[in-house]
């Protein structure tokens, strides 16, 4: 025998399955981070997949800055809505009473209180136990580094140099009370097959994605979308209507938008292609500083 | 056609291309500075991977960071974390992702430093190929032979030697064959299928991706070209079937299934299996996905099974054909890596073992050897520490269903981890089962322990006295005992001393010997229990782990342990037996709390604050423990 009949995808799938159903049986209270963003929903329809005919035996878990699209959170309650499962939304409640936001305290800051901070705030309330993630090792170097099974310290730290051998499919799941774990299914897929299986599988994602007219400033060379009345206009600012679209959604003011035409799965991959940039340039909260991932990753971020 | 349009074309035929392309998954290996990174750099670079703000980034940090004098130095690419940076070298593993118009590749770029050889053995357990890199100024060091064993151990059946670095040897054919030559002598004893040696230069990109100028002489395949053509034969899927049942999927009262990864073999409904722990049989009623059922499960898929019997069938349960069943045993042989550092392998000492889907507790009951990872010697061992590699036999607390790791490597590899600090501590590689198990079954008595018990009126126990030399133990569980011979309770005292010039006289005070002669105390307490006793055990026991191991033999409520705190101080002072006064002028070894360490109990039952109240007055607060147990 000399063939192999699973594709890359088949296998990418099946690994990715096989992993979530090794954290619904181990662990007594996992959840699933739902960002929203096209990884996520390539993650949830594998959670739809791997529990078939169960609904995925765990809640979906949303970090909500207040700062999504619109587009996003009317995206996250129809999807929620539509595959019939529980969702979680959080805020962190002391940065929305003091108003942190990324115009007044700068990207890093509000970052960490709304993102890190909130996302720990709601594991810690929640008692989870695993949370997945849909990162990707190809998106970024540190990411390249961490184990498929992520260990956490009790206060959601990651040490890059005391991670556990991880071989073959054999996950250690044992933990301390408090101690969770970071579990990433998509850990070794690329942009490319994210777009590839969102074809294959016909799987909805956020319009926002598609090129439309929307309307943007420039600001330093980035497209930043007005979204809503709350972003600050410098004097003599104005928003015009430019078909742009995003490679990564984030937060709208810190979510570059690129010109592009293109409308349909196809052309997206068409523009990537030829792209000369990674899709997290888009992100401002990615360049602070060169290792600002594994920074913010040490600090509990995801 | 607009260039939209056309860029769309393309990319719908790249997404159709993309989608069927076979996974090869390898791995980079060999000595520290041979150019693992600097590699994998290229193979990004010259795929077109590496993206305008990623090339600047790097550009920054090779001028900050970077050992390539102006040039770009792609070892920064992948050497992600911050302390790789900063001292030059790969100290974890790093996966990373290329394609060509022929293959998908991921690729675990592994650290040549001997302290991260775990890394390359986690590297490698993933791997179907391996490129071994050796500078071709420098040859066969000791850690290309030791990559190349670990890849070897490990199953890897197709290796690359690329002799790196050609540029800075003239690009010299003599130098490239003698390599190649000395490689092949000490490599054929490793059971490659395939070894494909090729001289490369990664910092310049010859016979990477395209074929050197500078090398004529070679006529041999590109890496690329290697790597998009070498036949990897799936082998799983001609092997006999086997799924060990992940998850059990109950939706509804309706719905039985169990979900799983097909881990070798075909299955149909229809089909007989069989569960190869318990020996149940039943037929496949249907393979459900989400995306319909299927006619047939393949090696690789995920799927849920429903049985056409309601049997007994749940996690970690292997199911096979009837037929073509794997073993089951609760004893077998096995190929170790110690991965752990700081603490050795500790024979007799209980670990968690997973292989496949199943969890249990296992021992090492004898480390046959130790191999040389150098000259592949075997050579005796009382122990093995991080990066070491030996044969050991294992005794576990039930029986699984396995293969041998040759056979099948998804049914024959395990971790073990430890209990405490939850550390994945080694992998291994189950070589064959050990017939002695299967022929000693446990011959079932009609009395037991509950008809022993009854005839002497009490509740068996074990009363664990832990603590220092010289804490009190003895003196306190000597009065404890007269205390409950004189309420009429049967008693037995093991005492650490008096065990020592019997039963386990022939042990020394190594941490191996202190962790069996624990054992055996704790066995022999288990059968005195067993017998309807209160057993009162006086040891150091000084790590926690023999403790638990203790605990464990007996049933819940049976165990109490009490630590008797003395502080050191006090034990030094009283010093009995005079055995501190000689420990610190070095006469005595691994004296604990003088130079081996004393680990405190975290929940002990009781805790006896030794250092200043008389032994009568202690020895009564264990009994009032016993009391409020109903032991006493």
């Amino acid at each position: 025998m000399s063939f192999q009949r699973l594709s890359h995808l088949q296998k990418l799938e099946a690994d990715a399955i096989r992993i979530m159903r090794e954290v619904a049986a181990e662990f007594a209270n996992p959840v699933m981070l739902y960002s929203i963003g096209k990884d996520s929903s390539v993650m949830l329809h594998l959670a739809m997949k791997a529990f078939y005919p169960s609904k995925p035996p765990f809640p979906l878990l949303h970090v909500d800055t207040t700062w999504k699209f619109r587009e996003m959170v009317a995206f996250r309650d129809a999807t929620a809505k539509r595959l019939g499962l529980d969702l979680i939304v959080h805020t962190n409640p002391d940065g929305l009473a003091e108003g942190i936001n990324p115009f007044d305290h700068g990207a890093s800051h509000y970052t960490h209180v709304m993102k890190t901070e909130a996302l720990k705030q709601a594991l810690s309330a929640h008692g989870f136990d695993a949370a997945f993630g849909g990162a990707r090792r190809d998106e970024e170097k540190s990411r390249a580094k961490e184990r498929v099974f992520s260990f956490r310290n009790e206060s959601h730290g990651w040490d890059p140099k005391n991670q556990r051998p991880e071989l073959w499919n054999l996950y250690n799941t044992r933990i301390r009370k408090g101690e969770s774990i970071r579990v990433f299914p998509l850990s070794n897929w690329t942009e490319l097959d994210i777009w590839q299986y969102i074809r294959a599988e016909n799987i909805p994602i956020v319009p926002l994605y598609f090129a439309a007219r929307r309307p943007v400033v420039e600001r330093d060379g980035t497209l930043v979308m007005v979204d809503d009345e709350r972003l600050p206009l410098a004097p003599g600012e104005t928003p015009e209507q430019r078909l742009v679209r995003f490679r990564t959604l984030g937060c709208y003011p810190l979510t570059g938008a690129i010109e592009s035409e293109a409308t349909t799965l196809e052309a997206i991959v068409g523009e990537m292609l030829i792209a000369r940039t990674s899709e997290r340039s888009g992100r401002l909260i990615d360049s602070d500083e060169t290792a600002s991932m594994e920074k913010k990753k040490r600090e509990g971020y995801f | 056609m607009t260039s939209t349009a056309l860029d769309a074309a393309i990319a719908a035929d790249t997404l159709e291309n993309h989608a069927s392309k076979s996974l090869l998954r390898f791995l980079t290996c060999g000595s520290v500075d041979d150019g693992k990174s600097t590699l994998i750099g290229r193979l990004l670079y010259d795929s077109k991977l590496i993206l305008e703000d990623q090339l600047a980034a790097l550009a920054r940090d090779s001028r900050k960071h970077g050992t390539a004098g102006d040039d770009i130095d792609f070892a920064l690419l992948v050497d992600g974390l911050e302390a790789e940076r900063e001292q030059g070298i790969t100290i974890d593993v790093a996966y990373r992702f290329f394609a060509t118009e022929a293959r998908s590749f991921i690729v675990a770029d592994t650290p040549g430093h001997v302290q991260y050889t775990r890394n390359m053995a986690t590297g490698a357990s993933t791997a179907d190929l391996a490129v071994i890199l050796v500078d071709a100024r420098h040859g066969i060091l000791p850690q290309t032979r030791r990559h190349s064993f670990i890849a070897s151990l490990l199953g890897i059946r197709h290796v690359v030697l690329a002799v790196n670095k050609m540029d800075l040897v003239g690009h010299s054919d003599a130098a490239f064959f003698r390599i190649v030559a000395d490689y092949r002598a000490f490599a054929e004893g490793l059971g490659f299928e395939t070894l494909q040696p090729i001289p490369i230069s990664a910092r310049h990109g010859d016979n990477v991706m395209s074929r050197s100028a500078a090398m004529r002489w070679y006529s041999g395949p590109t890496l690329k070209e290697h790597l998009e053509s070498v036949e990897i034969a799936d082998e799983r899927e001609a092997k006999p079937f086997r799924m060990a049942v992940q998850w059990v999927n109950r939706p509804n009262l309706d719905f039985r299934g169990f979900s799983g990864t097909v881990a070798s073999g075909t299955i149909r409904p229809g089909d007989e299996v069989v569960v190869a722990g318990s020996g149940q049989t039943s037929r496949v009623k249907a393979i459900v996905t989400h995306d319909g059922t299927l006619p047939a499960a393949h090696a690789g898929q995920a799927v849920t099974l429903t049985l056409e019997d309601e049997i007994d069938v749940s996690r970690g349960d292997i199911l096979a054909r009837a037929g073509e069943r794997p073993e089951v045993a609760d004893q077998f042989a096995a190929d170790l890596i110690w991965m752990q550092d700081g603490h050795d392998l500790m024979p007799g000492r209980p670990y968690l073992f997973k292989c496949g889907t199943k969890t249990v507790t296992a021992s090492i009951t004898e480390l046959k050897h130790r191999i040389d990872v150098d000259t592949f010697e075997h050579l005796a061992a009382k122990t093995l520490t991080l990066n070491e590699v030996g044969t050991v036999n294992l005794s576990l607390s039930e029986p699984i269903a396995f293969d041998a790791y040759a056979d099948n490597p998804e049914t024959g590899a395990f971790i073990l981890v430890d209990r405490l600090t939850n550390q994945t501590v080694g992998a291994g590689m189950i070589r064959f089962a050990l017939r002695r198990a299967a022929n000693i079954h446990l011959q079932a008595l009609d009395i037991d322990k509950a008809a022993r018990a009854a005839l002497k009126g009490q509740k068996p126990a074990v009363i664990w006295f832990t603590g220092l030399s010289g804490a009190g133990k003895s003196t306190i569980a000597n009065l404890v005992e007269k205390k409950l011979a004189a309420a009429g309770r049967h008693t037995y005292l093991l005492d650490g001393d008096n065990v020592r010039h019997g039963l386990n006289r022939d042990l020394g005070f190594t941490e191996a010997d202190r962790v069996e002669n624990i054992r055996r105390v704790a066995e022999t307490a288990k059968l005195f229990v067993d017998a309807g006793l209160i057993v009162l055990v006086s040891f150091i026991s000084p790590f926690r782990e023999e403790r638990q191991l203790a605990r464990d033999l007996v049933e819940d409520g049976e165990f109490l342990e009490v630590h008797v705190d003395t502080p050191l101080a006090v034990a030094e002072a009283r010093d009995p037996k005079g055995l501190y006064r000689k420990a610190r002028a070095g006469q005595i070894a691994n004296f604990t709390g003088i130079d081996s360490p004393y680990e405190a109990p975290d929940n002990p039952e009781l805790r006896l604050d030794a250092g200043n109240r008389s032994p009568d007055e202690l020895a009564d607060e264990v009994i009032r423990l016993l009391a409020t147990r109903r032991y006493a």
